[in-house]
């Protein structure tokens, strides 16, 4: 992996074919749009079958581009992408600022929390919008939400709620909760016992995990796993285990190696996402052929937020006719927006804490399972509001 | 999801299956069938599926030659057309499309095929004597309705994630206009008299209705179903009656098709139909009009004279795109 030293700001122009005939305007808008990530160590997949990507994220961005600049040569507009990667130590307040010197107004931001929200505090922040397509924290959409975050990345508590709704449908209502061991496993399990909450289910037993994670590829292979868990999954009767296991460290080795025969859900198994290449529905198919014409490679949630963030601006433009980035920003904010994303409806921003209201998948393995809100969850306003913080329970205040 | 006693109502629609006019209909109707790759053909008169056509994978878009002797369905995961021949009902001939074809529509003079690509961000002119695709028209990002004027000038492509009504020039297969519209945009249907051509929002939830001479939107059709959330009220398959007094439009999970003044723009009536009706086509005589339901895999029949659906018919699954011959 390439570690950056300095800041490196790359900016990508994205044009299709120049022909487009008498209907380019001679000196069309231009609209620019900052993408922040930071270096960091790729993301090992426990599975072989998933490919370790050094450029997730980035990739629906640069897609999004290209789809906003095919609509916009019919309307004399332009799109460029501003990526700029802060190295593993550096500071994401002087990303922030060398990308507001140059004109940025609108930022994808694909940070973990505290790099989120360091940037979002950065005083030549206050003038921009930024979109948050990576961190799912609960605590972003309440005590620490920003006037000047939106969140296109489902919180943990949506997807919780989205999982919770197909077990309660489904009569699974006794849970056994294994536990990771990291702050962000934590904060699943914390979104979990929630949604057990919300949907009166019962998590009979709690487990951490406590094996050391492994490599991957080790010779005694999968004998160790296979005493491993037997042991670690007695106990108290279940109908379903529910593994927080953010990081990809053990969850994929629970499916079939349970003391009782039970389905595995959360983070492995059945999973609640915001995207996956099971989906095929509402048009989805589209999407991924050209994503993967362009990655060589499936689309992962954080590409699927990037690309959300980045039409939502051309959305922006396209609707009110202009490049000026005040304007696009009101206008995503306003209540004219909506962004169909291939999930069935035009999707809104929650003007309590800044998440996009989004259906969420219930993926499988190998095939789409359901996908919720499941039916039968009424709600006043919109049925999407039952995923999450609705506005009655919002913590968030400054907005 | 329909509640139970919309399932009821629907069930017992079923049942008034003999209720039927006996005077009409030696119509025959063909129905796409998404799911299964074949085309249910259902006798108008006895209203049962008489013969099914195995075609290829996945097929959408289904229209007649010009003189209806022959059947064009895009089979969008074989990126092909197939040629049914209607007497035989056989797959006797195959077109090439370009890539993923779903919806197309057939010049007026009946030379010409013009294909959306919906993976390409194309139009594709397919020549049908020659069986060649003489031309490529770029447009928006994932091409879906098509519309031609009656006079065969002028050409509507629809693109669902641009949001746009494109107008082609057919003689110099350029864009002369686009026309913004609600999100995600899939039927184009031009009026009889070809002043008009009315898009389906599906996402935004409304129908344009576009002045296909200024290229200016006129008016803008919004629906509200009862009991039914806003987001499952999701336009698609639009039918003009030629005496231009009557539209119908399809509204996907509302799981009913609204009924228009096709003059004033007023939503008459909203008709039940079966759970996500795609797509629809008026019998030649206009006394009926036909659904494709595409969860609850079925047709309804509805008879425009007594205002109502009188049978729902099983056909394959997930029915897509209907049409019909005398």
């Amino acid at each position: 992996m390439r570690v950056a030293t300095l800041l490196t700001v790359a900016v990508v122009f994205l044009l299709g074919s120049p022909a487009w005939g008498a209907d380019l305007a001679a000196d069309p808008m231009v609209v620019r749009i900052g993408y922040l990530t930071r270096a960091e160590e790729p993301r090992i997949p426990q599975t072989f079958l998933e490919p370790v990507s050094e450029d997730e994220g980035v990739q629906g961005a640069r897609l999004a581009i290209a789809d906003n600049n095919t609509t916009g040569r019919f309307l004399g507009q332009r799109f460029e992408l501003v990526e700029a990667t802060v190295p593993e130590d550096g500071r994401v307040e002087d990303a922030v600022r060398d990308l507001a010197g140059q004109g940025i107004r609108l930022l994808v931001a694909d940070l973990k929390e505290d790099a989120l929200l360091a940037a979002a505090a950065a005083p030549e922040a206050g003038g921009m919008l930024i979109f948050n397509t990576r961190a799912p924290d609960d605590d972003l959409r309440n005590e620490r939400c920003r006037a000047n975050l939106l969140h296109l990345t489902p919180s943990r508590r949506m997807q919780a709620d989205a999982l919770a709704q197909y077990l309660a449908s489904r009569k699974w209502m006794n849970w056994l909760l294994v536990v990771g061991r990291t702050p962000q496993d934590a904060a699943y399990a914390d979104a979990i016992r929630a949604a057990a909450k919300r949907y009166r289910a019962r998590i009979v037993e709690e487990k951490r995990w406590a094996f050391e994670d492994a490599n991957r590829r080790v010779d005694t292979g999968h004998v160790t796993v296979q005493s491993e868990i037997l042991t670690f999954t007695q106990g108290a009767e279940h109908d379903v285990l529910v593994v927080a296991d953010e990081a990809d460290g053990f969850g994929e080795y629970l499916l079939y190696q349970t003391w009782l025969p039970r389905p595995v859900v959360g983070t492995h198994g059945l999973v609640p996402t915001a995207w996956s290449r099971v989906h095929e529905q509402w048009g989805a198919t589209q999407i991924h052929s050209r994503f993967e014409r362009q990655a060589g490679r499936w689309m992962r949630p954080r590409d699927y937020t990037a690309w959300m963030a980045v039409r939502a601006v051309g959305e922006a433009a396209t609707r009110t006719r202009s490049a000026d980035p005040e304007a696009l920003a009101a206008f995503v904010r306003g209540p004219d927006f909506a962004l169909p994303a291939f999930k069935g409806q035009g999707l809104t921003f929650r003007d309590w804490d800044g998440q996009l209201r989004q259906p969420v998948l219930l993926a499988g393995p190998r095939v789409l399972v359901s996908v919720s809100p499941q039916p039968g969850y009424l709600h006043q306003f919109s049925e999407l509001d039952t995923l999450g913080d609705d506005r009655p329970e919002s913590r968030c205040r400054i907005r | 999801m329909p509640s139970f006693r919309e399932a009821a109502r629907i069930g017992a629609l079923a049942l008034l299956g003999f209720a039927v006019t006996p005077n009409a209909q030696a119509d025959t109707i063909f129905v796409s069938n998404e799911k299964s790759n074949t085309v249910s053909v259902v006798d108008g008169g006895k209203l049962e599926v008489v013969a099914t056509i195995k075609v290829g994978r996945r097929p959408r878009g289904i229209t007649f030659n010009e003189d209806m002797t022959q059947i064009f369905v895009c089979v969008g995961d074989d990126n092909r057309i197939d040629v049914i021949d209607v007497a035989t009902r056989k797959v006797v001939d195959r077109l090439p499309s370009g890539p993923d074809p779903e919806l197309f529509v057939l010049d007026p003079q009946g030379h010409r095929l013009y294909v959306a690509n919906e993976d390409d961000n194309m139009v594709s002119v397919v020549d049908i004597a020659t069986k060649k695709i003489v031309g490529e028209i770029q447009v928006g990002v994932e091409p879906e309705g098509m519309g031609v004027s009656p006079d065969g000038k002028l050409l509507v492509n629809t693109s669902e994630t641009t949001n746009m009504a494109h107008f082609i020039d057919t003689e110099s297969h350029k864009i002369i206009d686009n026309v913004l519209v609600d999100a995600r945009p899939r039927v184009a249907q031009f009026s009889g008299d070809g002043r008009f051509v009315w898009v389906s929002s599906e996402v935004g939830g409304t129908v344009s209705v576009i002045d296909a001479a200024s290229r200016k939107v006129v008016h803008k059709i919004t629906f509200a179903v009862q009991g039914v959330p806003r987001e499952s009220i999701q336009p698609v398959g639009i039918q003009l009656t030629s005496d231009g007094q009557r539209a119908f439009v399809a509204l996907g999970p509302a799981n009913r098709v609204a009924e228009i003044d096709a003059r004033t723009y007023e939503v008459k009536r909203y008709h039940l139909v079966g759970q996500r009706v795609w797509n629809l086509a008026l019998s030649p005589d206009e006394k009926r009009l036909y659904t494709t339901n595409g969860v609850s895999n079925d047709m309804s029949v509805m008879d425009l004279e007594r205002g109502r659906v009188v049978k729902s018919i099983s056909v394959g699954g997930a029915p897509w795109g209907v049409i019909v011959k005398p």
